[in-house]
């Protein structure tokens, strides 16, 4: 209200209740890293929260959620008692973290993480985002970890936007830990360690694996890795790459090479490599760095945050992953065709990425035609930001999940710049796509609903210009106060 | 004649594009890259029944895409639904206060709201259909205005924050930037927050206060008949691409240097506006959000626009729409350009937009409003 009384009835300040809960220690991701910064600080009398994310619910697997599932889940991913069990099985440490005071949430997410900073002083202290499948809250830290892994990163070709296109890291999950995966015949596209491990469990597990892709001259990954998958007469198939994923009711019935070579398969398995999850850090406004040396974009220094774990970035290993996947870039752009899908939940294709035109439910008037990358560029320095929401490139459910990095990757290409000078598209808050029931406040603070303004809260600022300065100014203000309809 | 435009948000490049249209060598200076501030963080509402310029934000929007040659997603009309009594009492208020207007209103009963918004539920209690106005995609807008002026002739010079004024003569002659000097007849100053501190540097006080404020978006919903629907205590619609775009509730003072807002943060009222988007639309309650963002917004004392030409130097002039821009532009846009042209207003009256209203406001008229950033 404008009372003069020195109080803005409708500002946020006061209004955030502190959270209901509060822990020494959060640690977001429950693999090896997140569990031993789990353990490291039990017992000490501090109370620690662990959460993982898995099981996912199976439509949001459905949706690639975390990883890049590619729609080659079993039905077994649709038992939530069966999958929570797998994955106590599969991560016995879990166990002894729970023996040992931890307090362990398994199919719980963050999503945000909030603290005071350049533009925010009005949060009682810093606080987490949590949701499960059937509501979301907040937890107040003193420290967090985030052990939230890498995920899967995807380049796109011609017809990789159909099941059975999936990523390693979801491969690995469903082989390793769900012993849920629905293929039989998998072709996996690179040659590092990502791909030659992943190929070796899909072979230990019984899959038929068709052979490796590699673009460059020669196998990337770690030598005896190599001899083990040329021991079992696993093919690679060198200076090639994958022009086209064929495909029918059920997906991926087989792949082309570059070369020619047809191969039969019902997975194509994208194993360029992982990059680092910085989701909530980068959706927090924290720091990123880019070093191609650990996998892409990582996190910088946060005070109360540390980071452990592939999130931090890969292990250096003196493979350079960006230039490797730059090349699996340059060359899966040539083998792409003008309407190779680029951004599949918006189904923005490559030309219309390039062309920087708008979706298909809009009309193109003739000036459209002279707009593209390059006249964006003749304007100063590109950000895929603006180019996400003038072409909605990763604007979809999976946000950006997808097509974040190769989007970045084919504008670096199609602009001549290093990979990196034009900034990743930002992350936003909530990190995972939440119900708006399940993320809603339902016990809401009072003093939120009291103050609540669809606007500022400033009664003059609705006032019919011709009223403004008679009598009817005052009416009107009583009248609408408080919720004024824009 | 030369004008510098000096902020690339939707009020700066409307104006730009305005004069271009008329013949005028535009520049427009932006400290990042256009309508990256509150232009491209809105609602996307134009429906503005309060402003002296609603006649002609009426009149310019069906035209829009048609002028710019780009397209903006305008769509035509607004229905606003009610889910408690007073929210009905209130909306009904401003149905009439519009009919009184001349702006056609029509009252909903609950079954026609239902009936109007498939994705409202049996707590709707009605609502009121705008028979004008509507809502545009405020990012797709922003960048028409800016390629619409750069097809007329006009510049537009990115990563270029204005560092100060030459005068002479009581006018100002050179606007220097981070790219430059840029030497002008005129200029218009729409910097949104950043104005305040430009001008001080011509001895013009213009008081402003910034603050944040929020939107949450979801995944697309089934299409509903008409997509500019909101209502208990949110603004916001349903995009063409079907997204649930809402925001609302309250806003965070904040203090913005002449660099611009440091971060654009959200805070966990993502949930308190997913609890009252799921109230307004209980059949898209099932449906993810997907993303959050915040923008920053200046506001005048008043809450009202100010768009003014200085009397010294007396070839500038100062627009603000005070955290009511987007939908306002086509109109605000024309303002601007008569003012710096003409001298003066040609279609409508604005003399209560004018900067003169503030004179002699005590110092610390923030502070008395409540309007600090917290420490």
């Amino acid at each position: 209200m404008h009372a003069n009384n020195g109080i803005d009835e409708s500002a946020i300040n006061g209004r955030f209740p502190a959270p209901s809960q509060r822990y020494d220690l959060v640690v977001i991701g429950a693999g090896p890293a997140g569990i031993a910064a789990a353990m490291a600080s039990s017992g000490k009398g501090k109370s620690v929260l662990l959460i993982d994310e898995h099981p996912v619910p199976g439509a949001m697997m459905g949706n690639d959620v975390p990883l890049m599932f590619g729609g080659r889940m079993t039905t077994a991913t649709l038992n939530p008692e069966r999958m929570v069990e797998t994955v106590f099985v599969t991560e016995p440490a879990l166990e002894a973290a729970m023996e040992a005071g931890v307090e362990v949430l398994l199919g719980t997410c963050a999503w945000g993480v909030y603290r005071n900073g350049p533009g925010m002083a009005a949060l009682p202290e810093r606080v987490v985002g949590l949701a499960d499948a059937s509501r979301a809250w907040m937890v107040g830290f003193d420290h967090l970890v985030m052990a939230t892994g890498a995920r899967d990163l995807a380049i796109g070709f011609p017809g990789w936007n159909q099941p059975g296109v999936m990523g390693a890291a979801a491969l690995t999950m469903l082989l390793a830990r769900y012993e849920a995966f629905a293929g039989k015949r998998v072709l996996f596209i690179g040659s590092h360690d990502l791909a030659l491990e992943t190929a070796l469990l899909a072979r230990d597990k019984g899959i038929d694996v068709a052979g490796l892709v590699e673009v460059r001259g020669c196998p990337q990954g770690r030598a005896e890795l190599v001899s083990a998958l040329e021991q079992a007469q696993i093919p690679f198939f060198l200076n090639d790459a994958i022009a086209e994923a064929k495909g029918g009711l059920d997906g991926v019935s087989g792949a082309v090479l570059r070369s020619g070579a047809a191969i039969d398969c019902d997975t194509i398995c994208l194993a360029f490599g992982t990059v680092p999850a910085i989701e909530l850090v980068d959706a927090m406004g924290g720091a990123r760095t880019l070093d191609g040396m650990r996998g892409g974009y990582v996190p910088g220094i946060e005070e109360g945050v540390s980071f452990v774990g592939d999130c931090a970035g890969l292990a250096d290993t003196g493979f350079d992953h960006v230039a490797y996947r730059m090349d699996w870039a340059q060359a899966l752009g040539a083998l792409s065709k003008p309407d190779t899908i680029v951004c599949q939940c918006e189904e923005v294709t490559r030309a219309d990425l390039i062309g920087v035109q708008p979706p298909n439910y809009l009309s193109r008037p003739d000036p459209m035609a002279a707009r593209s990358l390059e006249s964006l560029l003749g304007d100063g320095p590109a950000n895929q930001d603006q180019i996400k929401r003038l072409t909605r490139a990763g604007m979809g459910v999976c946000q950006g999940r997808r097509c974040r990095d190769q989007v970045a990757m084919i504008l670096a290409l199609e602009s001549n710049k290093p990979f990196g000078t034009i900034p990743l598209a930002s992350h936003r808050a909530p990190v995972r796509p939440i119900p708006l029931k399940v993320l809603a406040d339902w016990d809401e603070d009072p003093t939120m609903r009291a103050g609540w303004d669809v606007w500022f809260g400033i009664p003059t600022q609705w006032t019919p210009y011709r009223d403004i300065g008679t009598p009817r100014e005052k009416v009107h203000q009583d009248m609408i106060s408080g919720n004024m309809s824009l | 004649m030369k004008v510098v435009v000096v902020g690339g948000g939707v009020t700066g490049l409307s104006a730009a594009w305005w004069m271009a249209r008329s013949g005028v060598h535009v520049t427009v200076l932006d400290k990042f890259i256009v309508g990256w501030e509150a232009s491209g963080r809105n609602g996307g509402g134009a429906s503005h029944y309060q402003s002296p310029l609603f006649e002609e934000e009426q009149r310019m929007w069906p035209q829009m895409d048609a002028l710019l040659g780009y397209p903006t997603e305008h769509q035509k009309e607004r229905i606003v639904i009610a889910v408690t009594e007073r929210q009905l009492g209130q909306y009904h208020y401003i149905a009439k206060m519009n009919n009184e207007m001349g702006h056609r209103v029509d009252l909903l009963d609950a079954k026609q709201a239902q009936t109007a918004v498939p994705l409202a539920g049996e707590n709707c209690l009605g609502g009121m259909q705008y028979r004008f106005g509507g809502h545009a995609n405020p990012q797709r807008t922003v960048q028409a205005y800016a390629w619409a002026l750069q097809d007329l002739g006009g510049r537009i010079v990115q990563h270029s924050p204005v560092t100060g004024f030459k005068t002479q003569g009581g006018k100002v002659t050179v606007v220097e930037s981070a790219t430059g000097r840029y030497e002008c007849d005129a200029v218009v100053v729409a910097a949104g927050p950043q104005i305040s501190g430009l001008m001080a540097q011509l001895g013009v006080d213009v008081p402003l206060a910034a603050a944040r404020a929020e939107m949450i978006v979801t995944e697309p919903a089934p299409m509903m008949p008409l997509g500019g629907v909101d209502g208990n205590g949110l603004y916001g619609r349903q995009t063409m691409r079907g997204n649930l775009a809402y925001g609302g509730g309250p806003h965070e003072w904040i203090d913005v240097d002449a660099t611009g807002p440091a971060a654009r943060p959200t805070s966990p009222l993502t949930r308190n506006l997913a609890r009252r988007v799921a109230e307004l639309l209980p059949k898209a309650a099932h449906l993810s959000v997907i993303r959050s963002w915040a923008g920053v917004i200046e506001n005048t004392p008043d809450g009202r626009p100010i768009i003014d030409r200085m009397r010294d130097p007396e070839n500038v002039v100062v627009a603000t729409m005070s955290g009511v821009g987007f939908g306002l532009s086509p109109a605000s846009g024309h303002a601007i350009r008569d003012l710096a042209i003409e001298g003066h207003c040609t279609f409508t009256d604005i003399g209560k937009l004018s900067l003169s209203r503030f004179d002699g406001i005590a110092p610390d008229w923030r502070a008395q409003r409540g309007w600090l950033a917290a420490a």
